[in-house]
């Protein structure tokens, strides 16, 4: 199996606090991975760590791009991070609020695109062209992820779930091959969350892209992941398929309290 | 019907306020004379004025608090003529060829004076729509756009009086002059957030108007530089009166060169890139988006333009001195923006023949200008931080080819 | 050497006054991180303030210790009354809008107190009494250090000591301290926040204040504009120590007064404005948090 995304002994202090402590995680391709745990595991703080937001304390983080070529990340700004082909999702929505939907999807667009501010005041058969493709593209990302009613309006007028659904819409138009998603059923129904359920399959088998999520949601990691990586205190105490988790002994201790290990 | 309990909250804050302004508004000292000046009528126009602004102020406090419940935004009937001209062609071409008429026409029917005062409106109308770029668009805090200004209006008055250049070779000098200080000054500083470059813009514009005043061998400090040229055209000087014709008509093409470089700006790839850097950094680096790069691109555009604004306000008045670059004047162009608009380009045209004409043909207003500035600064971010014409989004259709309106 | 040490204690009282200044510039921004354009304007109403009400004392004959006690209170009571309002205007209502809102607002604040004081009193500038009286045993190091110079140096130490121990022991302090860690949190826990703002507002106005009369009774003059420049110093001494810092700021402030002293002593006068925004510059560029400051995570 190939690792795609690889962390070697990552660790992150905020001051005095240990947010992350020596963590070992990968993702292999075409594989949905789970990272679960109880609140303030550090599970944000690792997605803010391996896409460049705040940068760890030590460690190394390495991404296997499609060339497979495998660069070390750690370090590097967000922005190359991303172009790499490593798109994520925020916990709090974070979208563009008055941009409209199509607009949203277009700045996703940004990295894979390079017509420049001469190009953009002279109209040139380049960036019209260019322009003329982001377009065309937005439009059927959009549609791809049952936006389509919603092209022209601005991202805060959207309903929560669309506002979710094009968070997601938007990180897939930067073209990664690593998709990571933190909590991407929080606050929804179970109606819009059996379609996420769908949605994020489609992504991996249609789009070719692996995922690692963050969520609480326990009926969909279970159902959706082929593996699930359990953190408690900024550290690794399982990774395991969804059948093993349930029944370890260190996850059921985190979660409720060693009470209830059977 | 207003309620009791309205009253008294307003009778209270009028009571606050006549106590707040009273050493200041009421009392007036000569010193010289040793005279107490008690101006008891102020206290009076303040309590009145403040018992009577409190009931607006709360009607349109709790007006703005429902509008957010409700979500949806209310238009005013500006934002409303704007949506039509956007989406009628016919109309909107009538209206621009209107307004081409009359703007080649007003100099020849108007005196000199009334061109001088547009030429004036109409430069910034530039400087606004410039500084439109950095804060509008890309959501950068520059109160040190004058500084540029001073760069542009500087450099054509010294390459001038030095080896006299004309006024055709010292405007892209003067834009090129802009856009180096703007990386320079931009470069180290949109690193940090937001708030940092407000303040290092503002003592930036500080450091460049002492520099002026006080390097005398350089600037000819205070006293400033006289006898500046006025464009020719092909070595053709003019007399005073076409010359002042002239000159609008340069600026009314400039004007039109930068309505439409901003406007292509605004809806390419790196305008929907500033528009995101404004709206959400952290988003914005996590679509790969180069923030720092980007606000420099902001930044630099933004003081090229105050250089050319600069150029051309050294040729209208023939004569500067560092007085004319005083913070003020970044706050005048930065009301322009807020009241018209940010982002706005209609908005900022509005904004600026407002601030600009109301003091010129109300004279009771001037002396209150730089007051009101400061009001409507305050009082447009509280109640309509989009400006009096907001900022629409382009919307685009599948089937033409991507792009209308 | 007696021209350093001159330099040096100039720098020291200079330094104390924009400490006090900053201070309010830290307190605001550790709370609601948004920076207070017009603080400065608060410390030149503190000293217009002053100037009125002593004026108008003397006129009618009261005896100097009541007029300097008198004036310095009601310039207190002004400049929190002031702050107070600045704050419940401009910068409530834009507590939840995009960061661009309360900083364009408090600009617009800023620039309409100097317009207000500059249209209801004069754009001239005012001869502002000496507060501070030449006190006998300093006589014989007045040339080097004036009694003024003493007396505002210890009201600054006497300032600090007392707002320490606000922020360190008292319940409103403790609140402080709590609404600058997590604004959502210390609500939960039953922390009137928006009272607390307030109360940061008040406290830095009064210390403002302090501050506008010791600099205007050492100087001798103010006019409607001393709070800008001032303000942004202040400001720089702030960013200087670690933005959210108070003994950051305190630091600050002499780090900057000394520059500035010797600055203009060794090197010219001309552009003694220039050196304070040169070294701000410089801060921001080569350690954007300050000399005490650390560098806040930002949420995501």
């Amino acid at each position: 199996m190939n690792k795609i995304l690889e962390t070697i002994n990552l660790t992150m202090d905020f001051g005095g606090l240990r947010a992350i402590d020596g963590l070992d995680l990968h993702v292999n391709e075409g594989e949905i991975v789970a990272l679960i745990g109880p609140n303030g595991a550090g599970k944000t703080t690792f997605f803010n760590c391996i896409t460049g937001i705040s940068p760890p304390t030590k460690g190394e983080i390495f991404l296997t791009t499609r060339r497979k070529d495998r660069d070390k990340i750690d370090g590097l700004k967000p922005n190359y991070i991303t172009k790499k082909g490593m798109a994520r999702t925020f916990q709090n929505i974070r979208l563009f609020p008055n941009m409209t939907a199509l607009e949203n999807i277009m700045v996703g667009q940004h990295c894979r695109t390079s017509s420049r501010l001469i190009g953009a005041i002279f109209r040139n058969a380049f960036t019209v062209n260019e322009e003329k493709l982001v377009v065309e593209n937005s439009f059927h990302i959009l549609n791809r992820f049952g936006l389509g009613p919603y092209t022209n309006e601005y991202a805060k007028n959207l309903p929560y779930g669309a506002q979710k659904r094009l968070e997601i819409a938007r990180a897939m138009a930067t073209r990664p091959f690593l998709l990571l998603l933190d909590e991407p059923a929080a606050g929804l129904n179970n109606r819009e969350t059996a379609e996420l359920n769908v949605m994020i399959k489609s992504i991996r088998d249609e789009d070719k892209v692996s995922i690692l999520l963050i969520e609480h949601d326990m009926k969909l990691v279970m159902s959706i992941s082929d593996r699930i990586v359990v953190l408690n205190y900024g550290r690794k105490i399982a990774d395991a398929s969804p059948e093993d988790i349930k029944s370890d002994p260190a996850v059921i201790t985190a979660y409720l309290g060693e009470e209830f290990v059977a | 019907m207003i309620k009791f309990e309205e009253i008294k909250k307003s009778l209270f804050v009028s009571l606050w306020f006549m106590f707040l302004t009273f050493p200041i508004m009421v009392i007036h000292v000569n010193p010289i004379d040793k005279i107490v000046n008690w101006r008891w009528d102020n206290l009076l126009f303040v309590g009145c004025g403040s018992f009577i602004l409190s009931f607006f102020w709360r009607y349109f406090i709790n007006r703005k608090k429902s509008g957010l419940r409700q979500s949806s935004p209310v238009i005013s009937p500006l934002s409303n003529i704007m949506a039509r001209l956007r989406n009628d062609p016919k109309l909107f071409r009538t209206l621009i060829a209107v307004l081409a008429f009359i703007a080649v026409a007003f100099p020849f029917t108007f005196s000199t004076y009334q061109v001088t005062i547009m030429t004036t409106v109409l430069l910034y109308i530039m400087l606004g729509l410039g500084l439109n770029i950095v804060v509008g668009l890309a959501g950068l805090l520059d109160l040190g756009y004058v500084a540029f200004y001073a760069v542009g209006a500087y450099s054509y008055a010294l390459l001038n009086y030095h080896f006299g250049l004309s006024f055709w070779i010292a405007l892209p000098v003067g834009a090129i002059l802009g856009a180096f200080f703007g990386i320079l000054l931009g470069f180290p500083v949109l690193r940090l957030r937001g708030d940092y470059l407000a303040i290092v813009t503002l003592g930036f514009g500080e450091i460049i108007r002492l520099i002026l005043e006080n390097w005398n061998d350089f600037s000819f400090g205070p006293s400033g530089i006289s006898n500046i040229s006025r464009p020719s055209l092909f070595g053709i000087e003019f007399s005073l009166k076409s010359s002042s014709i002239f000159l609008y008509f340069i600026i009314i093409i400039l004007v039109l060169l930068t309505i439409f470089v901003v406007n292509r700006l605004q809806h390419s790839r790196i305008g929907r890139a500033w528009v995101a850097l404004r709206e959400d950094e952290i988003a914005c680096q996590a679509m790969g988006i180069d923030k720092v790069k980007t606000k420099l691109a902001a930044f630099a555009l933004g003081a090229t333009w105050a250089g050319m604004a600069g150029v051309i306000f050294a040729a209208k008045t023939t004569f500067i001195n560092p007085a004319s670059f005083t913070f003020h004047e970044s706050a005048l162009i930065l009301s322009i923006v807020v009241l018209g608009g940010m982002g706005s380009i209609p908005g900022v045209i509005l904004g600026a023949l407002i601030l600009i004409l109301m003091p010129e043909y109300l004279r009771a207003f001037s002396d209150y200008r730089m007051l009101l500035f400061g009001a409507i600064m305050v009082l447009m971010m509280v109640f309509r931080p989009q400006g009096i014409i907001s900022d629409v989004r382009r919307t685009y259709e599948l089937d033409n080819k991507g792009a209308s309106g | 050497m007696e021209y350093f040490v001159q330099l040096f204690l100039g720098g020291l009282t200079r330094g104390s006054i924009y400490a006090l200044i900053a201070l309010g510039y830290t307190m605001v921004y550790g709370i609601v991180e948004l920076i207070n354009f017009a603080h400065g304007e608060i410390y030149m109403i503190g000293a217009f303030t002053a100037l009125i009400i002593a004026s108008v004392l003397g006129l009618y004959g009261f005896s100097e210790i009541s007029i300097i006690i008198l004036a310095s209170i009601i310039a207190i009571i002004y400049s929190s009354a002031y702050g107070y309002t600045v704050e419940k205007i401009a910068y409530k209502p834009l507590r939840h809008a995009p960061r661009l809102s309360p900083l364009i607002s408090a600009i617009g604040m800023s620039i309409f107190l100097q317009n207000y004081v500059l249209l209801a009193q004069t754009s001239d500038f005012l001869p502002f009494p000496s507060l501070i009286p030449e006190f006998e045993f300093m006589n014989p190091y007045s040339h080097i250090f004036s009694s003024a110079e003493l007396v505002i140096f210890c009201t600054t130490a006497v300032a600090m000591t007392l707002l320490t121990i606000i922020i360190k022991f008292t319940k409103v302090g403790i609140a402080m301290r709590a609404t600058a860690q997590d604004r959502t949190m210390a609500m939960l826990s039953g922390v009137n926040v928006n009272k607390i703002i307030s109360t940061t507002f008040v406290i830095g106005s009064s210390l403002a204040a302090v501050g506008g009369l010791l600099i205007a009774s050492h100087i001798g003059q103010i006019n409607f504009y001393i709070g800008f420049i001032v303000g942004i110093k202040a400001f720089t001494a702030a960013v200087l120590g670690g933005i959210g810092s108070i003994p950051g700021a305190v630091l600050g402030g002499f780090i900057l007064g000394w520059t500035e002293s010797f600055a203009t002593g060794y090197i010219s006068s001309d552009y003694e404005d220039v050196f304070a925004f040169a070294l701000l510059v410089l801060i921001l560029i080569f350690r954007p948090a300050g000399i005490m400051g650390k560098s806040r995570v930002q949420k995501v």
